[in-house]
């Protein structure tokens, strides 16, 4: 797909990164305690706190991922908005002021307050790394997408710009400078969200996707085609592959025209067929990658998202011109909406992607089920549903980098409040994905390859200034929630595990090189990631970082604040099982095997997401450890009002 | 070593009370959560339905997003009361 770049939105992203990189520097001159570095010295205000955390958790993941998602499967990518939302329920009532109380700088420590024991030290540090790194991973394939669009550069240099940039930040400055830039950005990004909302209402519903008139959109065709002796003839056009080529076997034949092919979508009609026009990647054997038969550069394949028919009251309407934001769900669900089904054909050693339209009521779009296969679903495929919504409800409690953000405020009334303020922000921008999501859907932007970048693209055809303010700031906001996330793991490995573990005795400012160091060693690790997972929708990418999260750290942070009878041996166990089944049932997933070159009905496990079976294994390993361990092990005497 | 919290904190006499009121709300919130994930999961037709011009999964999904909200509004209402009544 073919960005046009332009001086404006260069200008604004290099504008951004310095003022990130500045403020930075700037904070790093008052950071040289341990303190400091970790959480900010304890001093941030509750407002600053929870916008900075809805900065930390808006991250690549809802921006990017969300809206593509609900651009291209409606409802179900907005489900993931409300199971991250509801997530935070569980870090306001039952996590938030216990968490203040407890710890220090780092998740661990509030694990090991009551226990002081080496066990735990060592899982949760090891917790931490591990889902602090599958949480990078979604960000830095987030941070390759923009780049593209943006600078008009590969996805690779996109992950190193961000990788160094944000090893930079974090080696120099720690907590306070990544909660003054989470502030900033977290705020521009929802007011920013909010005038591209208000644009996409004020344009209302049409048939004609052209951008406010300034871009044509492509005119899919549809072609007459009869059998005559059991060959297909199609007018002006020579058969390629016919009906009973590979093609013709998945519903599909290829034509071509002026040496040029295309492929169409076979429906049967009255006298024959009826054709409808395509869009086709074409992989072949040396790995070169053809769009629409011709090179990427050609432009030959076009963004995607119209709307067939507007019905209001029973009539058929081109525009519904400037609606409310309820008034564009009701006459969205009164609309079909061409949605894009997606099938492969191979013939040798070539690999035919093929795009082809689905024309959807709206109110199909507006329910869940397109993505999720929960209408006639069997068991399984229900049960994979039920545990990626239990993954998110229970991940954002037990994630290192939104934890390590209570320690940030000064007492336990500004955890709550801050954990309020970003409930707020949160679920007002998880209410305007929805929006965003839906108006990429209808609004011809769509890059079907890819669909991480739809809430940009929106943007863009709103004018290219709106566009690169939006995706520089995303670009920022990936910046700030990898800083969060290596600060996590560089406390793990240099407070959590060089201090406390191994009892290394360092001076304050060598605790604070130990940081630095880790920072970058994670940062370096984060790149490499972001590289080899290009082309992945990143929320689906967190979700799984969620699901390790839930299952490793959540039932020790649960039990240890509500079970009296918990041991450290047990604590110890429940995170090492939680950490090893998600793990494990990730590795062997269907999803995991088509990243290895698999085909993924091979994969051991039919299921995507691990939660429902790793979340209940971990709470047992930790009730069965600490039963066996009761009179050996330390017991938590006070509960949870020590 | 380095244990115990990065600022001193006083002596919270309304923790228990606290902790009270946040595991109630909790299981009301997760109950509502889980019956929209137990519909979805079992009948998702009927999230089609359409209910005051919008379909039941849009309605169910701004009220359980909304309903975060309000829930966050009295729990903190209640903590701040309790911690003045206590400490």
């Amino acid at each position: 797909m073919i960005y046009t770049q332009s001086p404006l939105a260069i200008g604004l992203f290099v504008t951004f990164v310095l003022f990130v990189l500045g403020l930075s520097f700037y904070l790093a001159r008052r950071t040289t305690s341990a303190a400091g570095y970790y959480a900010a010295g304890g001093n941030i205000h509750w407002f600053t706190n929870g916008i900075a955390f809805a900065g930390d958790y808006l991250s690549a993941a809802s921006f990017l991922g969300i809206c593509g998602m609900i651009a291209t499967a409606g409802y179900d990518g907005w489900m993931y908005s409300i199971g991250y939302l509801a997530g935070w329920m569980v870090a306001l009532f039952l996590v938030a002021e216990p968490m203040k109380r407890l710890g220090k700088y780092t998740f661990t420590d509030a694990l090991d307050s009551k226990f002081n024991s080496k066990s735990i030290q060592l899982m949760a540090a090891i917790s931490t790394l591990a889902v602090s790194v599958f949480y990078l991973i979604p960000q830095m394939v987030g941070a390759g997408v923009l780049v593209q669009p943006l600078l008009g550069m590969p996805h690779w240099v996109g992950v190193c710009i961000v990788g160094v940039v944000v090893t930079i930040i974090v080696a120099t400055a720690g907590m306070a400078s990544t909660t003054y830039v989470q502030f900033f950005k977290g705020a521009l990004l929802l007011i920013c969200s909010t005038v591209v909302v208000g644009l996409v209402l004020f344009r209302g519903l049409g048939t004609e996707p052209n951008q406010g008139g300034t871009k044509e959109y492509h005119k899919f065709q549809t072609l007459q085609a009869v059998v005559a002796n059991g060959a297909l003839q199609v007018a002006d056009y020579e058969v390629v592959a016919g009906l009973d080529s590979e093609f013709g076997k998945q519903g599909f034949v290829k034509l071509s025209r002026d040496g040029q092919e295309t492929v169409w979508h076979l429906k049967e009609a009255a006298n024959g067929y009826e054709l409808e026009e395509t869009l086709y990647v074409t992989k072949m054997a040396d790995g070169t990658k053809l769009f629409n038969g011709a090179p990427k550069e050609d432009g030959k394949f076009y963004a995607v998202g119209h709307i067939k028919e507007i019905m209001v009251d029973g009539k058929e309407i081109a525009q519904t011109g400037a609606v409310g934001p309820l008034e564009y769900l009701n006459r969205f669900k009164e609309s079909t909406i061409v949605l894009w089904g997606k099938k492969y054909v191979k013939v040798g050693d070539t690999t035919t992607t093929i795009y082809y339209q689905k024309p959807t009521p709206g109110s199909r779009i507006l329910r869940p089920g397109l993505k999720f296969k929960v209408d006639n679903a069997t068991g399984l495929q229900k049960f994979n549903f039920i545990s990626l919504m239990l993954a998110l409800f229970c991940g954002t409690a037990a994630l290192p980098h939104i934890l390590i953000r209570y320690y940030t405020v000064p007492s336990q009334a500004a955890a709550r409040k801050s954990t309020i303020v970003g409930i707020a922000a949160i679920g007002f921008f998880y209410i305007l994905t929805l929006y965003l999501g839906l108006g990429a859907m209808t609004n011809g932007v769509i890059n079907i390859t890819d669909n991480n970048m739809s809430a940009p693209l929106l943007a863009l055809s709103f004018g290219v200034v709106i566009f690169s303010v939006i995706s520089s700031l995303a670009f920022a906001t990936v910046l700030g929630t990898v800083s969060g996330l290596i600060v996590a793991s560089a406390g793990a490995v240099a407070h959590d595990l060089m201090d406390n573990f191994f009892g290394m005795n360092m001076t304050e400012k060598g605790k604070v090189r130990a940081g630095k160091i880790s920072a970058m060693v994670i940062g370096g690790i984060a790149i490499y990631l972001g590289i080899i997972f290009e082309g992945m929708n990143v929320s689906f990418l967190v979700g799984w970082a969620f699901a390790v999260a839930a299952s490793a750290n959540l039932p020790a942070i649960l039990m240890i604040l509500f079970w009296k009878k918990t041991t450290a041996q047990g604590v110890a166990a429940s995170i090492l099982i939680g950490l090893t089944s998600s793990l494990g049932l990730i590795l062997v997933s269907p999803d995991m095997w088509t990243r290895y070159g698999l085909l993924p009905q091979d994969a051991p496990v039919a299921f995507n997401s691990p939660a429902a079976i790793s979340i209940p294994a971990s709470f047992i390993a930790l009730v069965l450890v600490s039963l066996i361990t009761q009179k050996k092990g330390a017991m938590v005497e006070e509960g949870a009002e020590a | 070593m380095g244990h115990g919290p990065a600022v001193k904190l006083g002596k919270d006499n309304a923790a228990g009370y606290k902790s009270k009121l946040g595991v109630t709300m909790f299981i009301v919130y997760t109950l509502t959560y889980f019956g929209f994930v137990v519909i979805n999961a079992l009948n998702p037709a009927l999230m089609e339905k359409v209910y005051f011009g919008q379909t039941i999964a849009v309605l169910y999904g701004f009220f359980l997003i909304i309903f975060a909200f309000v829930l966050a509004i009295i729990y903190n209402h209640f903590c701040t009361a309790a911690e003045a009544r206590l400490n």
